[in-house]
């Protein structure tokens, strides 16, 4: 099996997998959080100003999804196939949210109306906080894995998926947008606003430690098999405590002023959260409660060596540019937001 | 209903809305590109008073166009999970290459594009719009191959056996280079720039007809007909071709096309018809042994017919696969004299004084839109009953675990999701060409007052 600094192509595919979705939840998390926040403002040049924060950069944002979507099919196709089929209900709720939420960000703006704008204030922070918590409850039901049988079958109901485990997950992910959201906020607005914003940053701080903190005991206790792998090389606890600082650290650089390093962190946290996900799937990445010969790792659901090849080969070529023009777009944009003739 | 007609209807709903978006911000790309390049040339303010406004509508149809994309690609492992475990391998390199290559390309500078007018310098403004018309190129590029080689699959070996199987990719050049995508890629590209450049002469046509923005529209319509003549031309040619390469790599829906079933007869090229399935017969007007010349220049060759096809490997709608054939053509056709006539006033420099004509082209926009539509109809149609063309039947690709209440609550769902975009998709159109070119002052005067009154309240 060929092999590149030692890992194989469906583990090195795995990573970009992962760090596909780590890219996706840490951009589209902040303007999904912003949005989540959105009602909580009150004036429309509030909201103005806070929709144009995420503006210039929420499309570009979602793209790490079409592409994170795109490698998981092209990686690993049983599992983009199984999941999405047997995650059917919540994956047509995601994607119909996910039209609602640009439609609203992209027409609130062109009739002046106080109906007009208030029903598409609703619509863009309801979507923003659906998809959140979907992508929680999906993560969550990952995590959990499922009742797969012989043939890509599943078992059971169809709303199984909406399990008291899956919804804490979702709204773990709600509150940690909500969070991450509020900070890339602080670094955008100033006056009153920056003030307001200041103040939603604190609750939703306290909001996602509470609810992580009783997902994290919830799942030690009651989901023995997510830490096997910790149990099994005790090295990996780096990555729990590691995530552990980071969020304390956030507080910290907040009372501090220190918001673009406080982004930097919420960003650290939300790439080592999913790590420990990755961590603790590994090299499963469905799990059948029925029997894991039916679970779907990586080495099974891998796409040919030759595929992971080509595949491993545009991702280099590519990333360094999708990196560039990111980087430059954020540059152009930079600073606090600024309504011209071109705002929504 | 079951499973299998829910989620093609769903499929073709989902798709065929989606494909109204993307055509018009390929043309509209183009054409923004020539206005801001000719800016950059010339300096004249009109250019960049034209590509403003234009950008406003191309930033409307792209927003569209991402959001109801998105659905597509989740849907082919939502609908379709066993189609995706048997093409991933293939598919899944062309659509990760859209992805990275494409997709970010043209969202990453679609913010410059939009907002970046007073923030980035003309020249930079200029490579941002590039940057999103290549993008938006590179994506038919690779979901065009993508779908090619449903229809001429190559560069590929089949493993393992039922469930199991799947086609595993061999050559990444032979699947990109398919026996059809060149054609394919070419028409789709052509058609895109009709879809474009129809709707900045309907436009630009209405407001010369109501006497408004004369000088600005004159230029506007100007660079929309030199890409439509060109276009509607070209089109003629990959048409063409494409239909030869249908002859020889997909028999039957070439067959299905004309509406001709006896393999050792001539075949005919109709104008308009009706396909009689059960006697196999076609009523209407065409020229006898039309499509044997057009395919091997001789009146009297005989081309393989439906006949040719045991009864569950010939596309299931033959009828409307021919009907869908025949709109698409004819347009093709009306889309080539519109734009000669139009050129012709042009050279004689009277084309603004034919008010007929400027209100013919004001109702044309629906034209490209209906063909490109109906061609995409006829070739989907006419791959049935085949999801990968000889390989995998559309009645095996579905998921194993979604019943068809679930499609039902999805169909539903996405209808009455789509139509009210739509209403509200046409609304904002039509309101942004009543504001006009010259909008963004007026908005600009209205943004500051409402920041003035919000900083008081």
């Amino acid at each position: 099996m060929a092999t590149i600094l030692g890992l194989d192509y469906p583990t090195l595919w795995f990573l970009v997998v992962g760090g596909l979705f780590s890219g996706y939840a840490i951009l589209d998390g902040f303007d999904l959080g912003a949005g989540a926040l959105h009602l909580f403002l009150r004036k429309e040049q509030s909201r103005r100003l806070a929709l144009n924060a995420v503006g210039p950069v929420w499309d570009g944002n979602e793209v790490w999804l079409v592409i994170g979507g795109g490698a998981l099919f092209a990686g690993f196709p049983p599992v983009y196939a199984t999941l999405l089929s047997a995650m059917y209900i919540p994956f047509i709720l995601f994607l119909v949210l996910i039209i609602f939420r640009a439609i609203s960000i992209e027409f609130r703006s062109k009739e002046p109306m106080r109906w007009w704008r208030q029903t598409w204030d609703i619509s863009y922070s309801v979507s923003s906080v659906g998809i959140a918590l979907l992508l929680g409850v999906v993560l969550g039901n990952v995590l959990l894995g499922f009742p797969l049988e012989s043939g890509y079958r599943v078992r059971g109901h169809w709303l199984q998926f909406l399990n008291p485990y899956a919804l804490m997950v979702g709204l773990s992910t709600v509150a940690l947008f909500a969070m991450h959201g509020a900070i890339y906020l602080t670094m955008k607005t100033e006056g009153r606003l920056f003030v307001k914003i200041h103040l939603l940053l604190k609750r939703a701080t306290i909001f996602f430690v509470v609810s992580f903190g009783i997902t994290t005991l919830y799942t030690l206790l009651y989901i023995p098999h997510l830490s096997d792998q910790f149990k099994q090389a005790p090295v990996l606890f780096v990555l729990p405590l590691a995530a552990f600082l980071s969020i304390a650290n956030i507080p910290r650089l907040v009372s501090r002023k220190q918001y673009g390093w406080a982004f930097f962190f919420s960003s650290l946290t939300v790439a080592l959260l999913l790590g420990l996900v990755a961590v603790e799937l590994y090299p499963v990445m469905l799990l059948s409660t029925i029997s894991p010969e039916y679970s779907l790792d990586v080495y099974r659901a891998a796409a040919s060596e030759k595929s992971l090849g080509i595949m491993l080969l545009i991702a280099a070529i590519g990333a360094p540019l999708v990196l560039a023009y990111t980087a430059f777009v954020f540059w152009t944009f930079k600073g606090k937001v600024k309504l011209d003739d071109t705002s929504y | 209903m079951d499973v299998e007609i829910l989620s093609r209807i769903q499929f073709a709903l989902t798709v065929a809305f989606h494909y109204i978006y993307p055509p018009l911000s390929i043309g509209l790309g183009l054409i923004m590109v020539v206005m801001e390049g000719r800016y950059l040339w010339t300096k004249e303010v009109v250019y960049h008073e034209m590509a403003r406004f234009w950008t406003r509508i191309f930033a409307l149809t792209f927003g569209i166009g991402v959001a109801t994309g998105i659905v597509m690609e989740f849907e082919f492992g939502t609908n379709w999970a066993t189609y995706s475990r048997y093409v991933g391998d293939v598919f899944g390199s062309a659509l990760a290459a859209e992805g990275i290559f494409a997709f970010a390309l043209e969202s990453g500078f679609l913010g410059i594009l939009i907002f970046g007018w007073n923030r980035v310098s003309p020249r930079i403004h200029f490579i941002a719009t590039l940057g999103v018309w290549l993008g938006s190129m590179f994506s038919a590029v690779w979901i065009v191959v993508a779908n090619s080689w449903q229809q001429t699959p190559a560069g590929f070996h089949v493993v393992g056996e039922g469930m199991e199987a799947r086609a595993e990719i061999t050559d990444f050049w032979a699947m990109v280079f398919n026996p059809s995508s060149v054609d394919r890629l070419t028409h789709v590209w052509i058609g895109a720039f009709l879809a474009g450049a129809f709707l900045v002469m309907s436009v630009h046509a209405w407001y010369l007809l109501k006497n408004r923005y004369v000088a600005l529209s004159k230029r506007a319509f100007g660079i929309a007909l030199w890409v439509a003549v060109v276009a509607s031309l070209a089109q003629l040619l990959t048409g063409h071709h494409s239909a030869e390469g249908v002859a020889v790599n997909q028999p039957a829906k070439l067959a299905a096309m004309e509406g001709h079933f006896d393999s050792l007869a001539a075949a005919d090229m109709y104008l308009m018809g009706w396909v009689n399935t059960e006697t196999e017969t076609v009523t209407g007007i065409g020229i006898p042994g039309g499509l044997s010349f057009l395919l091997y220049q001789d009146f009297e060759a005989p081309v393989t017919g439906l006949g040719a096809f045991p009864k569950e490997d010939r596309p299931g709608a033959v009828n409307a696969v021919f009907q869908f054939y025949h709109i698409m053509v004819a347009i093709g056709m009306m889309l080539i004299g519109l734009s000669l006539l139009g050129l012709y006033f042009w050279f004689r420099g009277r084309l603004f004084d034919q008010r007929w004509l400027l209100r013919i082209f004001v109702l044309a926009v629906i034209l490209p839109q209906v063909a490109n539509q109906a061609g995409w109809f006829s070739a989907e149609m006419g791959r049935q009953p085949w999801v990968v063309y000889g390989l995998l039947r559309t009645s095996d690709a579905l998921s194993e675990a979604v019943t068809a209440n679930q499609v039902w609550f999805s169909l539903i769902l996405f209808s009455v999701v789509y139509a009210l975009l739509l209403a509200l998709f046409l609304y904002l159109l039509n309101k942004k060409i009543q504001a006009g070119p010259h909008h963004h002052e007026e908005g600009d005067h209205q943004s500051r007052q409402e920041e003035r009154i919000g900083a008081i309240s």
